[in-house]
């Protein structure tokens, strides 16, 4: 028989308050109850509570046997402690009033011995939110059963023949943040993601195919077409040829242009700029109205763009939202924050919550159909930095690589590896198709971008890898 | 205030603990430390009653874990703190099979009831399963561990050290690397782990673990006086370790920051390396994350059978029949042993998170690929193969989980390079090499799914030429494919010259998860290795 009660807790550190909660995600009135009686028990000269609740379940599957599968509920409280510009955080997951006691004391004492930091900018007061409805109660409330029915439909097809091995993986994602100050501030942000991310390989070794799907809405996602793509694409891409590397035409599907261009979203920091040590540094300045790439290129965060749906607030509670990085091809706003900001007389931004490319005239058949000779990338992998002030990578092209030809994918080819920077690569745009939401964060930040077509991309060496 | 020449006067590493001792946390108002969770008869309580839950519910075998996960964080910038926090969570994961599907679940409820519910939860997910099983999950035997515990090598807990002690170290290395007069921004971190894990079996397994993780990370940026160009030297220049504070300061980072500083001064200057074949000496800093990526990540069991094909990729050591005990992986000097038992090594460990006491394998003997990297779910893969060759099956212990929120899979253990027989060092190998190339310090590292193409940078690449070392290149690069590489070895430094390099942050599976490991290796050389230019110009 289960226990329903406490009673029974046994006398231990255990037992003080650490009542048995809803396993839920909290919700707005129970975030804020936790952050006011957090912050009231703090005697320091500022403080900030920030909590952070969630509901994370998940299922693998792979060499199409089922694998791990669980779930992990988990509410942790951020007590950063302020005296003058001394500051400290101490993060617990007790919400017990023992337990936040304890956590607020931690950080007032570690404050107090802290070094002064010059650049705290003081906590701020209440703020205005821009609404951003990212909750799907289908995603938080989905069985175990349907995520085994969801597995179903990719292992079945594989298991029918004896051609396919399929490895999948979903993840749905409930959480709330909420922060408060004792300067008045409290903000409350839930939201949802389902993820599905799949990969089929033919049981002869030499063909791999992925597909992934996200949405805040688990009942967005097709499970059969994502399986029936990634069989297709896993059979299509059999026994590749090698080609040399060097430099060619070159179509990114929405997530390999996420997988590199995503990567300019750290760039954007102003005070690396300010400093001399990013990609758009100059000397003596920055590039900050400057054409930097293409202009059929615009690129922006949002945190209520229906694509991204990302929090409206940053961790220290600032107002995010719409900033419009790259504007037709020039280098439109630089991210501050308070501090930069303060000093550098502009309005602080905060940082880039999801990123977003606007959407070109093309889709990914018309740039298929348009390419004489070329190759389409399904996804980009292990993507490392060179050199921070070019935004030179390194990676190499996975799942799904092939030559196209007179407008139509011919054969399938050997996967390269890569030297270069999305700022050349995006000066180098032949077309640009439909943004849609990728999947390879598996439920971080919304990063939408579509299918683009850049010349002259540098593939530097060939590699075995299927 | 204990520097690091009073340390070294004092003659020791108890003796520093004692100095230290005046300006432990406890000795400023502070709440009361929690106890133990290994001293609390309640931490038994709850494991028992979520394996009891556990079969109740319909498990047939159960695991629990109740830890206590704590990390310090003391992060600087030139001449401030940027950051301090300290991180303190409990919580408990109980893993089942049913019918030979997993569940899991994890709560931060420490309460009999918190658990049983985590417990009942784990295997309704199970059950659930059951609807898309095919073949079973069969675990290979593992004697029971009843009531065992595990310390790591750690000397001065850094949890007891005050942050004024940690910030005034790392403002006092910022200081002396802002002496030299390019360097013109230094970042610069303390980072610590301290868990302790409760571990139950429905085997009658009970352990308790407790160890300590430390890391100190600077990075010293270079500017061009006209803004034209940058050099970075770090952020890891001091390898982390499994050790406690005694080993933060004997990495003495305020005198050797000069020497980072300037090592970053005179990289601002280098010349562009010319790409060609070079024989490459690689430092054990460099070198630790090479045999990380393209012998340890390779020589994974799931992702030989293609358990990780939808992230972190498969291996070209695979399948298992056709390559166990037959792939020439490298030369015939190359040696490499899996353990988690070299001290202050970071995946050192008493018990993994299967409940085995983790045993030393070789994985590469005399070149040729020998056994692969197991845990109790995928020993039993291979029962044809150590049936053959004489072997029980049996784990080798490579079971971890991140944290009590975070399901156990297979992980890898110390994955090392054995030394050389002759007593070589860093300079004999320079000597003996007549057009090389030689890299200290790891910095971009990519490789591909299968593990066969890396492209490796440093951060310091020396020109040698005729023996001796000729000044620094930039935009050095190593690319590779893993068995040709591996097999162009040549050289190995001795035991002398054996170090760990490691990481805390070595990520696999779904949901991600991080690993803390350490690689031992000497230096050692690679003939006529491809080296390129990955410099390009805005």
């Amino acid at each position: 028989m289960s226990h329903t009660t406490d009673n029974d807790a046994p006398k231990s550190l255990f037992s003080i308050g650490r009542a048995a909660a809803p396993t839920g995600v909290l919700s707005r009135e129970e975030a804020q109850a936790l952050v006011e009686r957090t912050v009231k028990m703090s005697k320091a000269d500022a403080v900030r509570v920030s909590v952070n609740s969630s509901r994370e379940t998940n299922l693998r599957f792979a060499d199409n046997q089922m694998s791990t599968s669980g779930v992990t509920t988990n509410t942790t409280i951020r007590v950063q402690s302020v005296f003058g510009k001394r500051r400290a955080s101490v993060v617990t997951n007790d919400r017990s009033d023992e337990g936040l006691r304890r956590a607020v004391q931690q950080s007032e004492a570690i404050a107090r011995l802290a070094p002064e930091d010059p650049e705290y900018m003081g906590e701020l007061g209440a703020q205005q939110y821009a609404p951003v409805n990212a909750w799907s109660d289908a995603t938080a409330e989905l069985t175990a059963e349907s995520r085994a029915r969801a597995a179903l439909s990719a292992l079945a097809p594989a298991r029918a023949g004896n051609e396919l091995t399929v490895a999948g993986f979903i993840i749905c994602n409930a959480a709330a943040s909420a922060i408060g100050t004792n300067a008045g501030l409290f903000a409350y942000h839930r939201g949802t993601t389902a993820n599905y991310t799949l990969t089929a390989r033919t049981n002869d070794g030499t063909g791999s195919g992925w597909v992934g799907a996200e949405d805040t809405d688990w009942g967005k996602l097709d499970f059969k077409s994502v399986a029936d793509r990634a069989i297709e694409k896993a059979r299509r891409s059999r026994s590749p040829v090698a080609l040399e590397p060097g430099r060619y035409t070159v179509i990114f599907e929405p997530e390999a242009t996420a997988n590199l261009v995503g990567l300019m979203g750290n760039a954007f920091q102003a005070r690396a700029a300010d400093e001399g040590r990013s990609a758009f540094a100059k000397p003596g300045g920055t590039k900050l109205g400057e054409k930097i790439v293409d202009e059929r290129v615009t690129l922006y965060s949002d945190p209520a763009d229906s694509l991204i749906l990302a929090s409206p607030f940053d961790g220290e509670g600032l107002p995010l939202s719409r900033q419009t990085w790259v504007q037709n091809g020039v280098l439109n706003q630089l991210a501050y924050n308070r501090f930069w900001a303060s000093k550098q007389g502009k309005t602080p931004t905060g940082g880039t919550a999801g990123l977003r490319m606007a959407d070109g005239n093309d889709s990914l058949e018309s740039l298929i159909a348009g390419t004489t000779r070329g190759i389409l990338v399904t996804r980009l992998w292990y993507l490392r930095p060179l050199d921070a002030r070019t935004l030179m990578y390194t990676g190499l092209t996975r799942d799904g690589t092939f030559l196209i030809e007179n407008g139509k994918i011919a054969r399938s080819i050997k996967n390269f590896r890569f030297n270069d920077s999305p700022l050349f690569m995006l000066n180098n745009v032949e077309g640009i198709g439909k943004a849609v939401r990728t999947a390879g964060g598996e439920g971080g930040p919304g990063v939408a971008m579509p299918p683009i077509k850049v010349r002259d991309f540098n593939f530097t060496s060939l590699s075995d890898a299927v | 205030m204990t520097s690091r020449r009073d340390f070294l006067a004092t003659g020791g590493v108890a003796l520093g603990a004692l100095a230290v001792g005046p300006r432990l946390l406890g000795a400023v108002p502070a709440p009361p430390p929690l106890p133990a969770l290994y001293t609390d008869a309640a931490t038994r309580e709850l494991m028992m009653e979520a394996l009891d839950a556990s079969k109740r519910a319909g498990a047939s075998w159960a695991d629990v874990r109740i830890s206590r996960n704590r990390n310090n964080s003391v992060q600087t910038r030139e001449k401030q703190v940027t950051d301090v926090v300290e991180t303190d969570t409990m919580g408990c994961g109980v893993r089942v099979l049913v019918d030979g599907c997993w569940g899991f679940a994890a709560t931060q409820e420490l309460t009999k009831s918190g658990v049983g519910l985590a417990a009942q939860e784990a295997v309704a997910i199970a059950k659930a399963n059951r609807l898309a099983r095919d073949r079973r999950v069969e675990l290979a035997p593992a004697p029971a561990q009843v009531d065992k515990t595990w310390r790591s090598a750690y000397t001065i807990d850094p949890f007891t050290i005050a942050i004024e002690e940690k910030a005034d170290l790392l403002l006092r290395a910022n200081a002396a690397a802002l002496t030299v007069p390019t360097v013109r921004f230094v970042n610069s971190g303390l980072s610590f782990v301290k868990e302790e894990r409760n571990y139950a079996n429905t085997e009658g397994t009970v352990t308790t673990q407790d160890y300590v993780r430390s890391w100190v990370t600077m990075s010293c940026t270079a500017v061009a006086p006209d803004r034209s160009g940058t050099a970075v030297r770090g952020p890891e220049v001091v390898q982390p370790a499994g050790r406690g504070w005694e080993y933060v300061l004997e990495a003495d980072i305020v005198n050797n920051a000069k020497v980072w500083a300037g090592e970053a001064a005179e990289k601002l200057t280098a010349k562009p390396v010319e790409p060609g074949r070079y024989d490459l000496i690689l430092h054990p800093s460099q070198l630790f994350l090479t045999i990380h990526e393209s012998v340890a990540h390779a020589t994974e069991l799931d992702r030989a059978m293609g358990y990780e094909a939808n992230y972190a990729g498969t291996s070209f050591v695979a399948p298992p029949e056709k390559v166990l005990g037959s792939l020439k992986f490298g030369s015939p000097i190359m040696q490499v042993v899996g353990n988690r038992s070299e001290p202050g090594a970071l995946a050192t460990i008493g018990y993994d998170d299967d409940g085995v006491v983790p045993d030393e394998f070789h994985v590469i003997k005399d070149g040729i690929f020998v056994d692969y990297q197991t845990n109790r779910e995928q020993a039993p893969w291979l029962r044809e193969y150590y049936a053959k060759t004489g072997m029980p099956v049996r784990s080798h212990g490579c079971s971890y989980a991140q944290s009590w929120a975070d399901v156990a899979f297979l992980r890898m253990p110390n994955v090392s390079l054995q030394p050389g027989d002759k007593d070589l060092g860093w300079d004999d190998l320079i000597a003996a090499t007549d057009k090389g190339i030689a890299m200290i310090g790891r910095a971009s590292y990519s490789i591909d799914q299968q593990r066969y193409n890396a492209q490796f940078g440093a951060q310091l690449c020396y020109e040698v030429r005729k023996g001796k070392i000729v000044g620094q290149v930039k935009d050095a690069a190593y690319q590779m494919r893993t068995p040709d590489f591996w097999n162009t070895l040549d050289m190995l430094g001795g035991k002398k010259s054996y170090m760990h390099g490691g990481t805390f942050n070595d990520g696999k599976g779904q949901p991600g998860q991080s690993n803390a490991v350490s690689h031992g290796c000497p230096p050692a050389r690679f003939k006529n290795a491809n080296i390129i230019n990955t410099g390009r110009a805005l």
